[in-house]
């Protein structure tokens, strides 16, 4: 009765093994790696770079254990610290030829010491948390409210100008807050306006009301619209972040959205919080210029004349001079969108430009001068320009709706609105969160964690051992695959594990031995009650089960409110903590009555169990062990 | 070995309610507590800044909470953390100030009258995040609560599930009395173990539950509190050497766990010493009072004989 079928020993086999190969690259430790990966979104890292990377290295006579190439890095791996260093410089020197215009981010990192056959495997070490390795966690709160103004405000000029195209005569537009307010000295016209606003503006919903003679036409963004103007500006400010951190040369940072309005930053090893705090607040600007087009500044582009008086000298992406005059006709902040499309007619991919009332209004002026002439979109980071591109103007531009095109693959038209928009972040951001643990700190909290497991865990199996003989050996074996699986699960995974995660594993294991205990104590209680050993073996797991089954769906409930309420450390606790109850269920239930079956199932003879003492209330003697 | 020689059922039952009284003091207290002294937040709950810095030796208080007033920041905390060597500093939210310039003030204040400080830790939070995390925190402890007793109510009876949030509730409040009592600091980690000590005291009643049933079905002939009392008895071996087994773990994080998670582990250590009491001595007797019976819980019997007041009895289709 206590026989397990094969297939029974397969799974316990199976999840044995799998859980021993992925829990083994933890115990490799970490060497020092040099990453190499791009700052630009225009500069891909791909199998080329791999190559050049290992011809450095060569030709500068490092030896590497391994090169290897991931979605978005080159990542080296060397045998010390001194070989990394060199390394670093060696590829910085060879990558980067002008340090203020990187192509390439090259940073330090520490890669799994494990073999390459279990890397393969897709079996890494786990994720470890900033407070175990060190490093910077901010949380930005973006701030919807002026995003949602920006937008409302570059919805009025639009309503400008399509009043004025359709010669519906108001008598002033202005923005309030969020929402647009419109006037008219008679009901017909705003009829007249609401009718093309609600055909042209998709977006809008509006309210109209009489405002002493005149009759006033509200307009506010609808709350889908909102939503989306929300999401955009997030994503937004996302993309902008890790432009500049990019700069940081942090190997792994991590920018992740949470909730509707945040944004969290990690940047794990990084120790100066200023400089982080500085490039994270920065604004990067955006600049419209003129493309000075006379004679000398002609001969200054190839480099024969000095540049003219008012003018400067910057290069385009492609290193190609452009010399363009000093006064700003436009910065960033009257930019609203940079969106990639096609143009309707040609199905050239172009790049599709809105500006605010403002921008609009000065872009006409500006455009109905210059047709003909080049202007310069230029972005400033670090106080270094860079033309981002440099347009012919081909016919005055009213409306605030810009077009560039010619000559772009889509590729190019995605780059550059991307660049255009990263200039300007969609919404102003405010650290309300930051975190930042010293690398000392990190190790010593591992060091804390790993002691609180151990002693607590050598302590159980002693007291098991003691108490219930062979039966708590099968429980103490039963506890360490349990600790085995959970490793492997995480480590599966990947999900990041902190010092509360480390005292949920302790925790957890605390409480998982409940089950052994719960099914040891029914054992003898039915020894007690006079059954063979043979059927106390199986009557005491069967009428544990539904115990065991019930307490773990009532600590379960409890994980799970943590895990959906909980944030940070609180997250990191809940989830080691419910992963482990489910993994105690198979190790402290299924894992250990195989042992005990493989044990004592073929003995059909079996006159006593080793589960210590039985004590009989009844005969006051006691069954003697063994 | 064996711990537990019962020759006969404790009746445990017949003191229910000096056990009871004792439980209703003791949360009373802890009530009491809870509002004349408040806990004492942590910075992530109440905003504000949080540094840890570390000296190569024993560290002057005085002298540090000088340097960091000098810098005209108002109501600074300075205390030791862990060692003397290294000194935990609070700073509420000032206006005006970004967290940023805040603790790097107050490093190069610090740096500048001893130069072997080093930084270990800096926390900020914002207000609007200490808020929140109340309200989460709340938010996770009613979801636990309501699930525990739909569970417990769909697997065993609402009596059951009634007793049981008491009894474990009544834990909860204990414990954040002891952090009210003794101005322990609370944190996120702490509220976290409150969560996970409500889940795993509710365990044990659900342990006792469940042997109430079995005994129920069991022995027809006995009464309901000397059913109680059998069930208890016969789990009191395995609820102390599971509690003994679990504290254990805990002890061990409590020795070598450090500064960080002492209070994690003092908040499991009275949630598993009271997680004991409340579900032997009260969770029982509360269902006791609340009327259970053998038909509650053996739905399939009760089935059988039929309700005497069902039109439909007896009639077949």
């Amino acid at each position: 009765m206590n026989r397990y079928p094969i297939w029974k020993y397969t799974i316990i086999v199976i999840a044995l093994v799998v859980g021993f190969l992925y829990t083994l690259p933890n115990f490799f430790g970490e060497a020092p790696a040099v990453q190499v990966s791009s700052a630009k979104v225009t500069i891909k890292v791909d199998a080329g770079t791999k190559l050049r990377v290992e011809e450095i290295l060569k030709a500068s006579g490092l030896a590497a254990d391994f090169v290897t190439l991931d979605n978005t890095s080159v990542k080296a791996r060397f045998g010390n610290t001194e070989t990394q260093l060199k390394a670093k410089d060696a590829i910085q020197k060879a990558l980067i030829p002008d340090a203020a215009n990187a192509g390439y981010i090259v940073a330090l990192n520490l890669l799994s010491r494990s073999p390459v056959w279990l890397t393969s495997l897709h079996a890494f070490p786990m994720y470890l948390g900033l407070d175990l390795r060190g490093g910077v966690h901010f949380m930005l709160q973006v701030d919807m409210q002026a995003a949602l103004a920006k937008k409302a405000e570059s919805l009025s000029g639009d309503i400008r100008t399509s009043l004025r195209e359709k010669n519906v005569r108001h008598s002033g537009i202005s923005r309030n807050g969020q929402t647009i307010e419109v006037r008219f000295r008679d009901m017909p016209t705003l009829g007249a306006a609401k009718a093309l606003i609600l055909d042209q503006f998709p977006d809008l919903q509006t309210i109209e009301a009489p405002d002493g003679t005149e009759f006033k036409l509200t307009a506010s963004i609808k709350p889908e619209a909102a939503r989306r103007v929300q999401d955009q500006s997030l994503k937004q400010n996302i993309t902008t972040l890790h432009n500049r951190i990019n700069e940081l040369g942090v190997a792994e940072p991590v920018i992740q959205q949470q909730g509707l309005d945040r944004i969290v930053v990690q940047l794990p090893g990084v120790q100066d919080t200023a400089k982080a705090k500085d490039i994270l607040g920065r604004t990067a600007t955006l600049e419209v210029r003129m493309v000075d087009e006379t004679s000398e500044a002609r001969a200054a582009e190839s480099g024969a004349a000095a540049v003219p008086f008012g003018s400067e000298r910057y290069l385009e992406r492609n290193s190609q001079p452009v010399i363009v005059k000093k006064q700003v006709i436009l910065t960033g902040e009257n930019l609203t969108d940079a969106q990639p499309g096609f143009d309707s007619q040609t199905q050239e991919a172009v790049v599709n430009l809105t500006l605010d009332a403002k921008g609009a209004r000065i872009f006409r002026d500006v455009t109905r001068e210059s047709v003909g002439k080049r202007m310069a979109i230029l972005l400033f980071e670090k106080g270094k320009g860079e033309v981002v591109t440099a347009p012919v103007i081909r016919s005055e531009i009213g409306g605030g709706r810009v077009q560039i095109s010619g000559r772009m693959t889509s590729m190019e038209a995605n780059d550059t609105a991307l660049l255009l928009r990263a200039g300007s972040l969609a919404a102003p951001m405010e650290i309300i969160e930051e975190t930042t643990i010293g690398p000392s700190l990190g190790a010593e909290n591992i060091a804390k964690g790993f002691n609180s497991v151990t002693y607590g865990f050598a302590a159980v199996a002693v007291f098991m051992c003691l108490y219930y003989v062979l039966f708590g050996m099968f429980s103490s074996i039963s506890l360490a695959v349990n600790l085995l699986l959970l490793v492997a699960v995480l480590s599966m995974l990947q999900a990041t594990l902190t010092l509360p995660g480390m005292a949920a594993m302790a925790l957890v294991l605390g409480m998982a031995i409940d089950s052994n205990v719960l099914i040891n104590e029914r054992v003898r209680e039915e020894l007690r009650n006079g059954a063979s050993a043979q059927a106390a073996i199986h009557a005491g797991y069967d009428r544990a089960w539904a115990t065991i089954l019930d307490s773990n769906v009532t600590t379960l409930i409890a994980g799970l409110a943590l895990l959906a309420f909980g944030s940070g450390p609180v997250r990191g606790f809940a989830v080691v903590h419910c992963l482990g109850i489910l993994t105690s269920m198979f190790s402290g239930v299924f894992f250990s009555r195989g042992l005990v079956n493989l044990w004592y199932g073929r003995q059909n003879k079996l006159k006593s169990l080793s589960i210590g003492t039985v004590w009989r209330p009844d005969a006051g003697n006691q069954v003697a062990p063994q | 070995m064996e711990f537990f020689r019962i020759k006969r059922d404790i009746p445990f039952m017949r003191h229910a309610l000096v056990f009871n009284l004792v439980s209703l003091v003791t949360f009373l207290a802890a009530v009491f507590f809870l509002f004349s002294r408040g806990l004492h937040l942590s910075v992530e709950f109440t905003g504000g800044t949080l540094m840890e810095v570390s000296y190569t030796h024993p560290a002057d208080l005085n002298g540090v909470r000088a340097a960091v007033e000098a810098l005209g920041l108002k109501d600074v905390q300075v205390q030791n953390f862990g060692t003397a060597r290294d000194v935990l500093i609070r700073l509420p939210v000032q206006k005006g100030v970004s967290s940023a310039q805040q603790s790097e003030q107050v490093m190069t204040a610090l740096k500048a009258a001893d130069a072997s400080a080093a930084m270990r830790r800096t926390e900020f939070v914002g207000p609007q995040v200490g808020d929140e995390l109340a309200t989460d925190g709340l938010k996770a402890l009613a979801s636990v609560v309501i699930g525990i007793m739909l569970y417990l109510a769909i697997r065993f009876e609402w009596k059951f599930a009634v007793a049981a949030i008491i009894a474990n509730l009544h834990d909860v409040i204990i414990i954040l009395g002891f952090f009210a009592f003794f101005q322990w600091e609370f944190s996120l980690p702490v509220l976290a173990a409150v969560l996970a000590v409500l889940g795993y005291s509710v365990n044990e009643s659900v342990v006792i539950f469940d042997r109430i049933r079995e005994n129920f079905r069991r022995y027809r002939k006995m009464n309901t509190v000397q059913i109680i009392d059998s069930s208890i008895t016969s789990t009191i071996s395995r609820t102390i050497i599971t509690h003994g087994c679990t504290q254990l773990m805990v002890l061990s994080m409590l020795l070598f766990g450090g500064a960080t998670l002492h209070y994690f582990a003092l908040a499991l250590t009275i949630g598993i010493c009271f997680g004991i009491y409340s579900s032997v001595f009260v969770a029982a007797a509360i269902a006791m009072w609340l009327g259970i019976q053998r038909e509650d819980l053996i739905k399939g019997g009760a089935k059988k004989d039929g309700d005497p007041n069902d039109p439909n009895a007896g009639a077949t289709v």
